[in-house]
């Protein structure tokens, strides 16, 4: 296809394959300017901000688990740690062990999920991850194998990998015990040696060249790599030295007092932007992550990271895959770490007493920072919520990368093009059954 | 993975549609990590958008139906979707009973729209989330949120052998049985709703230590109102009650009845 075909373009996806969701994507060029980009999101809205209203207090770990079969925990995990925060409520480190031990195991499972049977088909050219077994067998079972290990370690600790019934606010139903937890080491050992493979695999594939200034915004806690816990911390707009783009280290009360959203009309997700920062785009997720907090790595994760020749700070979207391949392997050896110093919580859950306030919880969805809101009567029934899940937040960036995308590739075949931007899309791990559920109207109506 | 009847020459055609959902229970094929490759020898997956970017057309031999029916444009979808299918299985709790996000049928969803979206005149929605047997004829519930993988596989299975499926027709009290979990509601007193549930998931919640939260719908002749009666007995206000019923399966028939007893 030549040069002027693509002067004059429109391209669209209707309905996207391999991603969680129903979204698509169009973009249209004019004299080989882009003029328009969209992901478009028409997934149904459900309303769960609608049901939460009236509830008790103790119910969003079961509810909110619903917005979404691929990370549920992440909404368990950010939903009670904004109840207990409402209600000034203190869990023991035993019980953050063990919620970290079930967050781990759902990042090897959605991230072992998404490199295997989403992303890596892409970098291939196979339509699916069966089509792409015919000639890479052995890296699609390895893959499956790791997935199995986080879904096998989600059973222990949830009772099963979707929807997992052992969270409540305050803590866990049950603790498993020691016994239970250690018969998991054999078989997390063996998908850590494969997820180390797998770095190596995915480091090797062939990346477009695409380089993002998106501001990242992370957690960081107080130890370790983020996952259920820790401050927000942005790396402030790169290339401003203005204090108006500087970086930031909020609580969760903070931030949600930052996130801004727009109703716009091609999508029934929200379009996050942070207040005051211009018409620049953030991003969450694993290139945010690693930027700012690639020193808290294992030992092990980090060398693999170093090997796979990912630098400070990752830039190009497409390199995804190999960011997410090395939390993989940070997610492996961390459980296995938890593992090792297991102490039953005695008792698996504290008392959580409800009182009128208003919460915040902030952890990170395999796919990035999910922030939870609630405002509680003094009898317990909520009074409102606020979800701000990562592919809300991230969509601009997505919008963004697409437009770099089509300025990029003018001079590709339209199939070519269509299908190099339906990998931009997937770079990011979306999940839109999330972004569509949560909608917060006030910036709209200022 | 059991080989097909040797009469069958073709490997028959499965899609997986979703409807509204979280993508929970189409995850779960995903999640037969062991069992997906040698599946996609007996089956050929020719629809089924999250796993693949290649859409063979229909007809289907198998439809897998995930998600309730909350737009217009579903309303009509779902009829394409039966047009195609040889046999139609609705998986999870949304398509088999409307989902949590029927909880919108007790309110009024103009003004929930209102509330939520700054522009409603965006947004094309249905006063009520139904289940896909509102709208066509459904060959099999395999209920459940999410539904469970062993009965995914036996669905399959018994697809592919062509034989009947083979289904627990009992509550999630027999599960609890036979697995030897202590009654948490008889020892410690914890209201649990697995007499009137539909067995499927081997009775994980009471061996987690809390009631069964009926996720699996009603089974058949559920006597809701003697489970209910005992957790008022255990000191469960009635608001708490008629909240046990309206969660994952709200507009299942036995649930809803149920539920309008405890209004406060």
């Amino acid at each position: 296809m030549t040069h002027e075909r693509t002067l004059q373009a429109t391209l669209r996806v209707r309905a996207l394959s391999r991603v969680e969701g129903e979204g698509g994507l169009r973009a249209r060029v004019r004299d080989g300017r882009v003029v328009e980009v969209g992901l478009d999101i028409y997934e149904p809205p459900r309303f769960f901000e609608g049901f939460l209203r009236g509830r008790s207090y103790t119910e969003p770990p079961d509810i909110t688990a619903r917005i979404c079969g691929i990370c549920p925990v992440a909404y368990q995990m950010s939903s009670c740690q904004a109840i207990e925060d409402a209600c000034g409520v203190q869990v023991p480190e035993t019980v953050w062990a063990l919620r970290r031990l079930l967050y781990c195991g759902e990042w090897i499972e959605s991230h072992a999920l998404h490199i295997h049977l989403l992303h890596a088909p892409d970098f291939l050219r196979y339509d699916s991850a069966i089509a792409m077994a015919a000639d890479h067998r052995a890296e699609v079972e390895r893959g499956l194998a790791i997935k199995k290990a986080g879904n096998d370690l989600m059973t222990l600790v949830g009772g099963r990998a979707v929807h997992p019934v052992n969270v409540r606010v305050g803590g866990f139903h049950r603790a498993p015990t020691l016994a239970e937890v250690r018969e998991h080491v054999e078989p997390l050992h063996r998908a850590r040696d494969a997820a180390l493979e797998v770095v190596q695999w995915v480091a090797g594939l062939e990346f477009p060249d695409l380089d993002q200034p998106f501001e990242y915004v992370a957690l960081r806690p107080a130890t370790g790599y983020p996952l259920e816990r820790g401050r927000v911390v942005s790396s402030g707009v790169p290339g401003r030295t203005d204090s108006a783009g500087a970086g930031f280290d909020l609580d969760a009360r903070d931030y949600d007092h930052v996130v801004a959203e727009d109703h716009v009309q091609h999508s029934t997700a929200l379009h996050a932007h942070l207040r005051g920062r211009g018409p620049g785009k953030y991003a969450v997720g694993p290139l945010a992550r690693y930027a700012l907090n690639a020193d808290r790595l294992s030992p092990l994760a980090a060398e693999a990271a170093r090997a796979a020749g990912l630098g400070a700070v990752c830039r190009n979207p497409f390199r995804s895959i190999v960011v997410r391949a090395v939390e993989l392997v940070y997610a492996l050896d961390e459980a296995l770490r938890i593992i090792d110093g297991y102490e039953p919580p005695d008792p698996p859950a504290v008392e959580v007493r409800p009182r009128a306030a208003v919460g915040f919880g902030v952890t990170e969805a395999p796919r990035g920072l999910l922030l939870h809101r609630y405002r509680l009567a003094s009898d317990g029934t909520l009074l409102d919520a606020r979800i701000v899940p990562p592919t809300s937040q991230n969509q601009a960036a997505i919008e963004d990368d697409i437009r770099g995308v089509v300025v990029d590739g003018l001079d590709l075949p339209l199939a070519e093009l269509t299908h190099r931007c339906e990998q931009a899309v997937r770079n990011w791990d979306p999940c839109i059954s999330c972004a569509t559920h949560f909608l917060d109207v006030r910036v709209e109506r200022e | 993975m059991p080989t097909r009847s040797p009469a069958r020459a073709r490997r028959p055609k499965l899609a997986v549609w979703k409807f509204a959902s979280c993508d929970g229970c189409q995850l779960s094929v995903l999640n037969l990590e062991e069992e997906l490759l040698p599946l996609a020898g007996e089956i050929e997956i020719a629809n089924f958008l999250e796993a693949s970017s290649a859409v063979i057309k229909g007809p289907y031999d198998l439809s897998l139906v995930e998600g309730s029916v909350t737009t217009p444009d579903d309303a009509r979808r779902v009829q394409q979707v039966r047009q195609q299918s040889r046999r139609l299985v609705a998986i999870g709790a949304c398509a088999n009973f409307g989902g949590i996000q029927a909880l919108r049928d007790l309110m009024d969803v103009a003004a929930l729209q209102r509330t939520v979206y700054a522009h409603p005149e965006y947004l094309a929605t249905l006063s009520r989330s139904t289940p896909i047997s509102a709208h066509v004829t459904v060959d099999l519930e395999l209920t459940g949120c999410p539904v469970d993988r062993g009965q995914l596989v036996e669905v399959l299975t018994a697809f592919i052998q062509d034989r009947p499926v083979r289904l627990p027709q009992h509550s999630v009290c027999v599960e609890c049985k036979r697995r030897g979990t202590v009654c948490v509601t008889v020892a410690p007193g914890t209201p649990c709703l697995g007499p009137v549930t539909r067995a499927g998931c081997g009775a994980i919640c009471p061996a987690y230590h809390r009631g069964c939260y009926g996720c699996f719908g009603p089974v058949d002749g559920a006597n809701t109102a003697a489970v209910a009666d005992r957790a008022r007995e255990l000191g469960m206000p009635g608001r708490d009650v008629a909240r046990l019923f309206r969660l994952f399966n709200t507009a299942a028939p036995a649930f809803a009845k149920e539920a309008a007893h405890h209004d406060a």
